[in-house]
């Protein structure tokens, strides 16, 4: 487990004008605690960057408004195991006094956080994982699920898939919640706009060598070979792909979840036409290429990811809350200031959260450059469509939240 | 059409084909593995790090000095085995005279340390190297890819190469015969610190080779070599630890019964090895192909 340097992100005096009442922090620090993968496959989607997004915003926020007290950000590393990161949970809200736990990409191991947070009362925002069930059945009052999930992700892209021809699907699943999860929900999506599943095959995760499932998905004779997995594994599974012809023989890929950094490990050659949904992207406005500019001097010059973006605009939000309410100590009580509360912020704009912990905004549909379009490195993405904010997420009745009365 | 189990004859024979191409790499990794442990008695627990080298070299020469991929064939092992050449002479050369456990402790943390180093250069998602024989013949079952058929090509060639050269050559026997008496070798008159060095250059040169092979099929990423290291171990432990031509059937049988696993219960793919080693050693502990020491 690695430990931060202490971060001092801010020290504003709260003494300093008479009058104001003395908040009510725990321990008198207000800690925020970055979990996620730190050397893994998921580690250049989340990782350090998402450290940097949390000081970063953190940094933004009391330079905009007075802060109360001191504001810690720690990390660890989870590895993608939910035991490690349970148990690194564990000893930051029993002994370090961490008051708010974000990131946690893998779902597997957000499915636990979410359930030791609630146990604890205390608060976790969700910006790394994908699976649904996090504001679905085992939604939490402690819980906010930012940036993207499996839902809004099949949405976006099976629906323009289907519309596009695309009727008939074959799986290559990631065999863990994760992969599950977003697999039910496109075949879901397809089902409904009229297409079909043909078959799907589950690989062990992480994966290496795809060859074997990519021959069945051949031999199904789908139209679409529908990849319902992530990072490396996405990687790997496209590169071969290219290798053994399959978009030559007639049949094409939908990468479920594609981030830019899969984009600039494949490049452009093995990438372009490869469409997708993201919450969220650099070069979309000025106000996002500032912040990409300061994030890449930072991060040997990556672009950020939809990701790290989420975890910037999340921790800004909980600041915003945990100031209106004087208090960090009730997780509770600060997720219900929070989607009492409008979320805005620079990288996400205007938007809500609703009452199972569902972050509302828009999310757009990309397509990956050809090598003649692209100006340079991390020039990557076509918007084809952007898909509204009402129409971006499961429906609140359709998810079985408890919390929904 | 005839069906067995559920899967059509031409799932079965792709799978079966593809196996074998898994297999030619765990051939020649394991067989680099192979000759430093029967030539050396070390364990080299470097060979995955020193793979995972062998693809970045590929791709260094490729982007900072514009060599393609044929030269990089030839060069990255040249490249990657000199530096297993100064890894043999500044540190395993010291542990000879101490337990195994010494050299397997010392070349862990070394692949640690290499692995961190390009890690913290090159972040995790890895980088792009395209594919020198695009293309592919459709032999009826499946679509063979050219680079696919050329990866088998070149190891069967270089596991041969490799087992004519230790075991029927005059080089070779003295390489065995300094593995049996170093002493009364060193009596007649040959440098074995330096034959043993170059040894172990060539099995981090043949670790190389396998990495250049899978640089344009896999994302070059500093952790391709611990995923793989695990299973080309248990490769050389069901071969039979130092025996050379029990690495190389058995690297080229186990890929083909993962194929196997793949078509009848994909999620159990990546454990089939490890069940078939539990076996080996409760059966036979020196191996398939090893003769007890």
């Amino acid at each position: 487990m690695r430990w931060s340097l202490k971060a001092w992100a801010a020290a504003a005096a709260v003494t300093a004008g008479a009058g104001i009442a003395l908040a009510d922090y725990t321990d008198g620090v207000i800690k925020i605690g970055v979990l996620n993968d730190q050397s893994g496959i998921y580690s250049d989607v989340t990782g350090p960057g998402s450290v940097w997004a949390a000081r970063k915003a953190v940094e933004d926020y009391c330079k905009a408004n007075t802060c109360d007290g001191k504001i810690e950000v720690v990390f660890a590393d989870h590895q993608n195991k939910p035991d490690v990161g349970s148990n690194i949970a564990r000893q930051w809200y029993d002994v370090d006094k961490v008051d708010a736990i974000v990131d946690v990409p893998t779902s597997s191991v957000a499915l636990a956080i979410n359930t030791l947070t609630r146990e604890k009362n205390k608060v976790f925002l969700n910006s790394g994982a994908a699976t649904s069930d996090l504001t679905g059945k085992d939604c939490s009052p402690n819980t906010v699920h930012w940036t993207y999930d499996t839902w809004a992700l099949a949405n976006g892209t099976g629906n323009a898939i289907v519309q596009t021809g695309g009727k008939s699907w074959f799986f290559i699943t990631a065999d863990y919640a994760f992969g599950y999860a977003l697999e039910r929900d496109t075949a879901a999506v397809v089902e409904k706009a009229g297409g079909k599943v043909v078959g799907s095959v589950r690989h062990p995760f992480p994966g290496q060598d795809f060859s074997s499932f990519l021959l069945q998905a051949q031999q199904s004779k789908a139209q679409i070979i529908g990849l319902a997995n992530a990072g490396g594994d996405t990687i790997n599974s496209i590169k071969q792909a290219a290798e053994f012809g399959i978009v030559q023989g007639g049949q094409n890929l939908a990468g479920l979840l594609v981030f830019i950094t899969d984009v600039h490990a494949l490049g452009l050659q093995t990438a372009q036409g490869l469409i997708f949904t993201e919450s969220w992207y650099w070069d979309l406005n000025d106000v996002n290429r500032a912040f990409a500019k300061e994030f890449a001097a930072a991060n040997k010059g990556h672009m950020p990811t939809m990701v790290q973006a989420g975890v910037y605009s999340a921790v800004f939000h909980y600041l915003k809350a945990v100031h209106a309410l004087k208090s960090d100590a009730d997780g509770a009580a600060v997720v219900a200031k929070m989607k009492e509360m409008p979320t805005d912020d620079r990288l996400f704009g205007k938007g809500t959260i609703r009452q199972d912990g569902r972050k509302l905004h828009p999310m757009y549909l990309f397509e990956v450059k050809k090598p003649s379009e692209s100006k340079g490195p991390w020039d990557y993405y076509k918007l084809r469509a952007t898909i509204p904010t009402e129409e971006a997420f499961r429906p609140l009745a359709e998810g079985g939240c408890p919390l929904v009365k | 059409m005839f069906e067995l189990i559920g899967v059509s004859p031409q799932a079965l024979f792709g799978q079966l084909l593809l196996g074998l191409i898994n297999g030619a790499f765990y051939a020649l990794l394991s067989l680099g593995l192979a000759v430093i442990f029967g030539m050396m008695n070390v364990i080299n627990f470097t060979h995955g790090a020193q793979y995972m080298m062998g693809a970045f070299c590929a791709w260094m020469l490729l982007n900072y000095a514009g060599v393609p991929y044929w030269g990089a064939l030839v060069l990255a092992p040249i490249v990657v085995g000199s530096t297993g050449v100064l890894i043999e002479r500044l540190f395993i050369s010291r542990l000879y005279h101490l337990d195994h456990l010494y050299g397997l402790l010392l070349t862990f943390g070394l692949a640690l340390v290499i692995e961190g180093v390009f890690r913290s250069q090159y972040g995790i998602s890895g980088l792009p190297y395209g594919n020198p024989l695009p293309g592919g013949t459709n032999l009826g079952f499946m679509f063979l890819p050219w680079y696919r058929g050329w990866v088998v090509v070149v190891s069967l060639a270089v596991c041969l190469a490799t087992w004519f050269l230790i075991e029927k050559t005059r080089l070779g026997s003295y390489l065995r015969a300094a593995t049996e008496r170093p002493d009364l070798v060193q009596a007649f008159g040959i440098n074995v610190p330096r034959m043993i060095t170059l040894t172990y250059g060539f099995g981090v040169g043949l670790a190389a080779l396998a990495g250049v092979l899978a640089a344009p099929i896999y994302a070059i990423k500093p952790d391709i070599g611990a995923n793989l290291i695990i299973v080309v171990f248990a490769v050389v432990v069901i071969g039979g630890m130092g025996s050379i031509m029990g690495s190389i059937l058995t690297g080229f049988g186990l890929g083909i019964l993962e194929g196997l696993t793949k078509v009848f219960y994909p999620e159990a793919s990546n454990t089939v090895i490890f069940v078939v080693m539990a076996i080996v050693l409760m059966l036979r502990p020196q191996g398939l192909f090893g003769t007890p020491r």
